[in-house]
């Protein structure tokens, strides 16, 4: 087997050396019975040509949306990586590292902590971030989590416009907390009132820019009415490539900014990994979940870099530890990180611009379809059309027609009949002129 | 004034009915650097055998429990900014918090010092 | 041993390396994009009007950038790393290949599932080799790294006492020697924990643990306990624990976190767990990435499995279809959703292109290796370390500082010193049941060779101690890029982020 180094002279010299005369009764330790009963109907060892065609065959079976007009969103985008990216986060000593636990022999990893913290920090104007969580769901509950333990209160309101997956994550988390977590119906035509909704008895609001069905909202007002009641302004950004044009969380007045930075890591891959962000004010700091890279010098005065204020983790705090998150995304953290320092504040605006153009151009081309309207009135590069029709239908025949053209309503919000018509739709930069002329042909032949 | 000691290895210096609360020499040599201390704010009620405090290392965090029942007169606003002062002069300046005592009969429960001598003995026996 | 101070900094190969924000060429990108096509805008009121404050860089810099800092870091690609607990064994290059191609990189997780089939296909094999290696009925393939996977399983066992009628059930009871995410997962399912103390064996005593199963009645939500053990040891008594267990009413989770040691020799079901799971980064073989990404599917008893979280990729005749809703079809008594989207699913190409690549002999077999390393450095390192607990060992082997009494030189300070050997010091004071605990896991990576040049060293090492050279150990590491960091300083005024120096902030002030 190639990733075996011992040979049989190799263990036969180890076992005499331990002084046993077989690897088994090195497992002796182990109960006979269940020795005894172990058969496992597998296939034996293969060769990596035939890994290659199994796993080949079954991804040709997927419709890539490298290869076909792709319109989806909801939290998980296509852009284009630039082909550096890949090649610095497939260099051994970046991938094949364990957790910084020995700083010494780390400072590569730490320092491209220190750098994402900053670079998350800087685009969700928060004052301070961590080195990234599982993704952006389990992001947003660890915030209400959070939320909870800074104010003391067990109560938390979820706007109808945060994504599903983000709710539906949330309120499993805090099942069995005594944590309420109270979440607006959605509702893509009417504002909903949230701030009529603060009471004294809760720790935070929960809302989502751009929203779920790709509005774009100022909740500066919001956050004002929240820390007038001692109320925490948890933001979520589903598509960070938004903040190169938008306003951030931050200026709006977040306490706590928690996103997927997927977006701007890499490929979708069906949807993980990805990786959490989580960025927060200085005040809040003891209470953040997750590691953290601070900077501090070495025995020779050198500036370096070590993870620090540990005692909030669970390898030090166990059961009072903020969260018992241990491994968290490392790799796709250092991915986003360099995409960003690739970019720059010039390239991040441009990609942000073009995908706002994008997005417009394709908007004005399908609000002209028979039938057709476009719900929200500013957006980024994310909207949602209400159809004649219901819109898992037309997505299957669109797809037959080899465009994947956004993501239906209903496969989120099945008990809202309300809701079957909606689709939403996405365009980044990777759209070309091309494809959004066969999705609006395919659309028109759709809906006649 | 007397000195009590707690087996958490807290102390309490008692002048009338008010006492100071602070952790012991043994207890801040076992943490090593104090990075962080939160003292609790006056107004506090605390019973005996109550998390008061948190103090932390690099490597450990550990609660510090009040060794008698009352209100919180003052928490000692120097060791946020600088914890180093536990490490430094732990049964003096740097003291946890003051507190006036519900029922000063709780000291009884407390070693004196020569009590607490003996206790440390024996555990690093 | 002199040696030359140099005007950059930099020492031969070993480059020092600014900040990215102290790299700034302010308007510089290296991502050339293609025109902005000419749209009326729909931003509304919240168009951004300061900038984000991001350096700019070309591409050669950016590249230069993080080849060098990739150059501080050791990895198991550059050598050994017997990270005890963590396995870290050999990435191959084919999972990777695998990962990208553009038949899993480039899905969507919402494009309709008849476009998605393959990606189905891939969940539904990984799943069917998890639960043939385990024998167990379930795998919620959702979670996203151990600690998640234990919230997975606790959650189910909560899930499960409270369709029983058992909500009583609230206590969790663990080992001292559990890793620190079991009690922490605990809290975060409401329970209390209650903790047992190991045997002088280093195992758990059945005769404590049944006085405490007696002690909490039908109080006890369940027991947790990692085996092979935080000491490397199996847990003999497994099946009576698990019986033990069963009779008080509780459900038997076992922290998967060791499975490397017996992948492939015996199933956990035939031990009588109910719930455990499985890092894909250690023992499936996925990158450790500097901290993840990993995966935790869990593996579920008959009991657990209704409450398995969504989404459950479902076989229907020739194809696949996918339960994304608690509460409909499959999913009737789900717990809910855990995570987004269908989980850590590059994770699980990358494990499944190690397992088809292993086979059910490759796997038996590194098993095999990997306790055999252990045993091998265990019974040669003996010859100045001391050990903790007798063996055999199962894949790690855990010494105490006993050797090091009255040397003056500590169990860190060996660890640093072997930082200057060139290898990556094995997990320190882990155990916290072993004084001073060394734990070495040498996984069934490494050759005879290496495993001979890490004894060489270690030995080297121990004998420096005895003879009474503590200072040369107090002063390592000194070849590394860095040496000891001050970690109270860090703690103590956190640094978190870059900030702009003060003469740029008073500069900015002024314009």
């Amino acid at each position: 087997m190639r990733y075996l180094p011992l040979s049989e002279t190799n263990r036969r010299d180890m076992l005499a050396q331990i002084g046993v005369s077989s690897v088994d009764e090195l497992f002796r330790d182990l109960p006979k019975k269940a020795l005894a009963a172990a058969s496992f109907n597998l296939p034996n060892t293969m060769s990596e040509i035939e890994v290659e065609r199994a796993l080949g065959v079954m991804a040709a079976k997927n419709m890539n949306c490298a290869a076909a007009p792709a319109f989806l969103g909801c939290g998980n985008y296509r852009h284009h990586t630039p082909a550096s990216l890949d090649y610095i986060i497939q260099r051994g000593e970046f991938l094949t590292a364990y957790t910084p636990y020995q700083p010494e022999i780390a400072q590569g990893t730490l320092q491209a902590i220190f750098e994402f913290q900053t670079q998350v920090a800087l685009i969700t104007g928060m004052e301070v971030a961590n080195a990234s969580m599982y993704d952006g769901a389990t992001a947003c509950a660890e915030a209400v989590a959070m939320a909870c333990r800074v104010t003391k209160r067990s109560h938390a309101l979820v706007s109808g416009r945060v994504h599903p997956h983000y709710r539906d994550v949330t309120q499993t988390q805090m099942k069995f907390l005594d944590v309420e977590v109270e979440c607006l119906a959605p509702d893509p035509y009417a504002v909903e009132d949230l701030i009529g909704r603060i009471t004294p008895d809760l720790a935070c609001v929960v809302v989502q820019t751009p929203g779920f069905f790709g509005h774009l909202t100022d909740y500066t007002t919001l956050g004002e009415a929240c820390h007038k009641a001692g109320v925490l302004l948890v933001v979520c950004v589903t598509e960070p490539v938004s903040l190169g044009l938008v306003k951030s969380p931050g200026e709006m007045g977040a306490d706590i900014v928690v996103g997927e930075g997927q977006s701007l890591a890499g490929p979708m891959t069906f949807g993980g990994p990805g990786v959490g962000l989580f960025a927060t004010r200085e005040k809040f700091l003891r209470q953040m979940p997750g590691r953290l890279c601070g900077e501090t010098t070495d025995e020779d005065g050198r500036r370096g870099w070590v993870l620090t204020l540990s005692t909030r983790e669970q390898h030090i705090r166990r059961e009072k530890a903020t969260s018992n998150i241990c491994t968290n995304s490392g790799l796709i953290a250092l991915a986003f990180s360099v995409h960003m320092t690739l970019l720059g504040d010039a390239g991040f605006q441009r990609l942000a611009e073009l995908n706002h153009a994008t997005a417009c151009q394709l908007a004005d081309k399908l609000e002209a379809v028979k039938g057709v309207k476009l719900v929200p009135s500013a957006f980024f590069n994310e909207f949602t059309l209400a159809l004649p029709k219901p819109a898992a239908e037309v997505v299957e025949a669109l797809a037959k027609k080899g465009v994947l053209g956004g993501v239906p309503a209903s496969r989120f919000y099945p008990t809202y009949p309300e809701l079957a018509n909606l689709l939403i739709v996405a365009a980044t930069e990777t759209n070309s002129a091309d494809d959004q002329i066969k999705f609006v042909k395919a659309l028109t032949e759709v809906l006649s | 004034m007397s000195l009590h000691f707690t087996k958490d290895h807290e102390w309490i210096s008692v002048d009338g009915k008010v006492g100071t609360v602070g952790i012991t020499q043994y207890a801040q040599a076992q943490l090593g650097d104090i990075v962080f201390v939160e003292v609790p704010a006056g107004g506090k009620a605390l019973k005996a055998g109550g998390e008061a405090a948190v103090v932390e290392s690099v490597k450990a965090a550990s609660e510090v429990y009040s060794p008698v029942s009352g209100t919180v007169k003052e928490g000692n606003a120097a060791l946020p900014d600088a914890p180093q002062i536990v490490n430094e002069d732990p049964q003096g300046a740097g003291w946890f918090f003051k507190i006036e005592l519900a029922d000063a009969g709780e000291l009884s429960g407390l070693m004196d010092e020569a009590a607490y001598a003996k206790y440390l003995a024996e555990l690093s026996a | 041993m002199t040696r030359p101070t140099t005007a950059s900094g930099h020492k031969g190969l070993q480059f020092e390396q600014n900040l990215i924000f102290e790299q700034n060429t302010p308007g510089a990108t290296a991502v050339d994009l293609p025109p902005v096509p000419v749209a009326k805008q729909r931003l509304g009121e919240v168009k951004r009007h300061t900038p984000v404050g991001l350096p700019g860089m070309s591409e050669p810099e950016v590249v230069r950038h993080y080849t060098r800092l990739s150059q501080k870091n050791y990895s198991i690609d550059s050598g050994f790393y017997p990270l005890g607990s963590c396995t870290m064994k050999h990435n191959p290059r084919l999972n990777e290949k695998m990962a990208r191609l553009p038949g899993f990189a480039e899905i969507h997780p919402f494009q309709p599932v008849s476009t998605a089939q393959g990606a189905m296909e891939l969940i539904d094999t990984c799943a069917h080799w998890l639960l043939e290696l385990t024998g167990m009925s379930a795998v919620a393939m959702s979670p996203a790294a151990g600690a998640h996977g234990e919230f997975c399983g606790l959650m189910c066992i909560h899930a499960a006492h409270d369709a029983n009628g058992q909500a009583q059930r609230k206590v969790i009871i663990v080992p001292e020697s559990a890793h620190g995410t079991n009690p922490a997962t605990a809290a975060l399912c409401g329970y209390t924990v209650e903790s047992i103390p190991a045997n002088a064996d280093g195992r758990v005593d059945i005769a404590v643990l049944r006085a405490k199963l007696a002690e909490h009645g039908d109080t006890v939500a369940a027991v947790m306990i990692t085996n092979p053990n935080t000491c490397g040891l199996f847990e003999r008594e497994c099946i009576e624990i698990a019986d033990a267990v069963h009779a008080a009413g509780a459900f038997f989770y076992m922290d998967g976190a060791n499975f490397n040691a017996i992948v492939g020799r015996l199933r956990i079901a035939d031990l009588g767990v109910d719930a455990m799971h499985i890092n894909l980064h250690k023992t499936f073989s996925t990158p450790h990435g500097g901290g993840g990404p990993g995966a935790g599917p869990t593996v579920l008893s008959a009991k657990l499995a209704p409450f398995a979280p969504v989404p459950m990729v479902v076989k229907s005749g020739e194809g696949y279809t996918v339960e994304e809703h608690a509460g409909f079809g499959v999913a009737k008594q789900a717990l809910g959703r855990m995570k987004g989207y269908h989980g850590q699913f590059g994770v699980f190409v990358r494990a499944l292109s190690y397992m088809m690549s292993m086979g059910a002999d490759g796997l038996k077999q590194a098993s095999g290796d990997a306790v055999l390393n252990a045993n091998y450095l265990m019974a040669r390192l003996s010859a100045e370390l001391t050990p903790a607990f007798a063996g055999p060992c199962m894949h790690e082997c855990v010494f105490d500082d006993r050797f090091l009494k009255g040397t003056g030189v500590t169990t860190l300070d060996i660890a640093k010193a072997l930082i200057d050997e060139g290898f990556h010091p094995p997990t320190i004071y882990f155990p916290l049941v072993v004084h001073g605990a060394l734990l070495i896991e040498p996984t069934e990576t490494e050759s005879k060779q290496a495993l001979d040049q890490f004894v060489t060293s270690m030995l080297s090492l121990a004998r420096k101690a005895k003879e009474g050279r503590a200072a040369e150990f107090q002063a390592a590491p000194q070849l590394s890029p860095r040496r000891r960091l001050d970690e109270t300083k860090a703690a103590r005024r956190p640094i978190l982020r870059w900030t702009p120096p003060a003469s740029d902030k008073a500069q900015q002030a002024a314009e």
